[in-house]
C-alpha cells in the first residue's frame, strides 16, 4: 500500500490538521508516513495545502507531482490540484463551495456538501473533518476508530472538548460515501 | 524500541539538542527555521536551561562563544541569511577550539533571496564559512529522524574535536513531519568535566580562551595544531551510505533533501532497467572522498543531484579526479520532481548503451 494526497484549502479551513491527523493515525497502525506542509509568503484567505504520504515500505520523497488522491476544499484547490492526480485517481471536493464540475473523464469525484453538515452539526469549522470521513470511506487506509483515537494526540489540549463534535464529523462524511454506495 | 512521535523536523532539533544535555539556546528568528528558537524557548525553562533572543546573529553567535567557554553544550539555530551573519563568531570560536552545535535550515540566496528550500549554502558550510584556515564539521541528514540522531551525536563530535558542528538542512526538512524516536535523555550533570573550561579558577591555574596568536611562531603552531585536528577528523568521521550500488553503472550523488527526491528517481530508472544507485554523502565535511573513489571502476558516469547551481560536484570532481564524467542536475527556488531526474537518468542510460 502507497497512498500520496494532496490535501487543499483556504488558509484557516483545517487542512494542515486533517493531514496531520491522517498522518498520525498511519504512524499508530506502523506504517511509514511523511507530512509535508506548503509555506511560503501568502494573503489572508490564500491557499493552504499539504502533502501526505503513507505507505508500508520506506517512504523516498515526501512530495508528489502525481497524488493519488486530492482533498480540495475551495475552487482555486481544485483547479490546482485536480489535473495533477493520478490517471484514475480520486478527487473528494467541498460542493458546499465549489460548483463547478472537476474537468477530467477518468476520476472518480466524490462532491461533500462539507459545510452544509457542518452547519447541521453546529460548527462550520469541522467541514474538514467531514471531508476526511468521506475520503477514508472510499480509500481505507486507515481504519476510521484509529483515526478517531489519534484525535487526542493531534488536536491541541484547549480543543479537545470538540473531541466529540470531530468524531460526529468524521462519521456524517464516512457514512455519506458508504450511502452514496449502497444505494 | 522507544515510541514513535510524530515531529516536525525544526522541533524535533530542538528536542534531541535537549536530549544531547544542551540547556543553552542563543539565536535570532528567520523562516525557515523558526520551530527551532521557539520550541528552546517552550522547553528549555523547563530543564532549567536559559534561551536567550539576541539583538542580533553576530551577538547570538558571540553568547555561543561565552557559554561554550564555560564547558556548556549549547545550541543556536538559523537560516542562510542569519548564518552569513554569524560566521564571524564561528572562525572565532573554531580559533579558540570551543565546542558547540550550529543548525543551519537553508533557504534561497544569494542575499536575502526567498524562503523556499535550498542547498546553496555548501560552500559555505564546507571550505569558505569565515576567515582564516578552519572548518566546521558538516552533517547532512535526509529524514527527520536523522535530524535527532545527527543533533544528538553532533554534541559528541564537537566535545572531541573542540570544534563547532554544523547540522545543515533544508527548509523541507524543517517544516516536514515524519515518525521519530528518541533516545534517553542525557544529564548534564553525568558528562565529563571540560578541564579547559573557564568556570571559575579556584583551586586550580588559569584557563585561557582566545584566538589571539600575535607571534607569527605562535600563530602558526595554532594553525598547524588545528590543521592536525582536521586530518583526524578525515581520518574518523567520515559518514556515508549507498543505495543499489551493487551493480550500478550510473551513480547519483545528493545529500539531503535532494537524496531523498532522488532515491524515487532511482527506483523508477531501475523499473526501466537502468543500473543506477545513490551515493549519499552524510558528511559533507569532512567529505567521502575515497568512498567516492572506490566506486570509480564500477561506474560509468556520475550524476550530482543539487538544489543549487552547482556546488558538491566539485567535491565529487575532486575525488572522481577526472577518470569518469560527473554531470550536475539542480534547480533553485524550486524543489525539483523526481521526474526530473529520472529524464536525465534516461538520457544518460541511452548515452551509456
Amino acid at each position: 500500500m502507497h497512498e500520496e494526497i494532496i490535501m487543499a484549502g483556504f488558509g484557516g479551513q483545517g487542512i494542515m490538521s486533517i493531514g496531520q491527523l491522517l498522518a498520525y493515525s498511519g504512524m499508530i497502525k506502523g506504517l511509514d508516513v511523511s507530512w509535508m506542509p506548503s509555506y511560503g509568503p501568502e494573503m489572508r484567505g490564500g491557499t493552504a495545502n499539504c502533502t501526505v504520504i503513507v505507505s508500508d515500505s520506506r517512504i523516498a520523497s515526501p512530495l508528489t507531482s502525481k497524488p493519488d488522491s486530492v482533498i480540495v476544499m475551495n475552487l482555486p484547490s481544485q483547479d490546482k490540484f485536480s489535473p495533477k492526480v493520478k490517471e484514475g485517481g480520486l478527487v473528494v471536493t467541498n460542493s458546499s463551495l465549489i460548483d463547478k464540475e472537476v474537468e477530467r473523464e477518468d476520476l472518480e469525484v466524490i462532491k461533500v456538501p462539507a459545510n452544509e453538515i457542518a452547519n447541521e452539526l453546529g460548527n462550520t469549522r469541522v467541514a474538514n473533518m467531514i471531508m476526511l470521513g468521506a475520503y477514508l470511506a472510499r480509500k481505507e487506509i486507515i481504519d476510521l476508530d484509529t483515526v478517531k483515537e489519534s484525535l487526542t494526540s493531534v488536536l491541541p489540549e484547549r480543543h479537545h472538548d470538540l473531541i466529540p463534535l470531530n468524531e460526529k464529523a468524521l462519521d456524517r462524511g464516512f457514512e455519506l460515501v458508504n450511502e452514496e454506495v449502497t444505494v | 524500541m522507544a515510541e514513535r512521535v510524530l515531529m516536525k523536523g525544526n522541533e524535533a532539533i530542538g528536542e534531541a539538542a535537549i536530549r544531547a544535555g544542551c540547556r543553552y539556546f542563543f539565536g535570532y528568528p528567520i523562516t525557515p527555521q523558526n520551530d527551532i528558537p521557539a520550541y528552546m524557548s517552550r522547553e528549555l525553562p523547563k530543564h532549567d536551561g536559559v534561551f536567550l533572543q539576541a539583538e542580533s546573529e553576530v551577538a547570538a553567535s558571540n553568547m555561543v562563544y561565552g557559554a561554550a567557554g564555560s564547558g556548556a553544550r549549547v545550541l543556536t539555530s538559523s537560516s542562510s541569511p542569519g548564518i552569513s551573519l554569524k560566521a564571524e563568531g564561528l572562525s572565532y570560536i573554531a580559533g579558540a577550539e570551543l565546542p558547540c552545535v550550529v543548525v543551519n535550515i537553508m533557504r534561497c540566496g544569494p542575499g536575502l533571496g526567498g524562503i523556499q528550500p535550498s542547498q546553496g549554502d555548501y560552500f559555505q558550510a564546507t571550505k569558505g564559512m569565515a576567515h582564516g584556515d578552519f572548518h566546521l564539521i558538516v552533517y547532512a541528514p535526509s529524514t527527520v529522524q536523522e535530524l535527532v540522531d545527527l543533533t544528538y551525536k553532533a554534541f559528541d563530535t564537537a566535545d572531541r574535536y573542540r570544534n563547532p558542528v554544523m547540522v545543515l538542512g533544508d527548509g523541507m526538512l524543517g517544516q516536514m513531519m515524519e515518525p521519530v524516536e528518541f533516545m534517553e535523555p542525557l544529564d548534564p550533570a553525568d558528562l565529563p568535566k571540560k578541564e579547559w573550561a573557564t568556570d571559575g579558577a579556584k583551586g586550580r591555574d588559569t584557563n585561557v580562551i582566545n584566538s589571539l596568536a600575535l607571534a607569527p611562531e605562535e600563530l602558526e603552531a595554532m594553525n598547524k595544531k588545528l590543521e592536525n585536528k582536521y586530518k583526524k577528523v578525515k581520518a574518523n568521521e567520515v559518514m556515508h551510505e549507498e543505495y543499489r550500488m551493487e551493480d550500478a553503472e550510473i551513480a547519483v550523488v545528493a545529500y539531503g533533501t535532494s537524496a531523498r527526491i532522488s532515491i524515487k528517481a532511482i527506483d523508477m530508472a531501475r523499473e526501466r532497467g537502468i543500473k543506477v544507485g545513490l551515493i549519499r554523502p552524510i558528511t559533507l565535511y569532512p567529505f567521502p572522498e575515497k568512498e567516492v573513489a572506490a566506486t570509480c571502476d564500477q561506474i560509468k558516469k556520475y550524476l550530482t543531484v543539487e538544489m543549487s547551481t552547482g556546488q558538491m560536484i566539485e567535491d565529487v570532481r575532486l575525488a572522481v579526479n577526472g577518470r569518469r564524467p560527473v554531470e550536475f542536475f539542480g534547480r533553485l527556488g524550486v524543489v525539483f520532481e523526481a521526474e526530473e531526474v529520472l529524464e536525465r537518468l534516461i538520457a544518460m542510460g541511452g548515452e551509456i548503451q
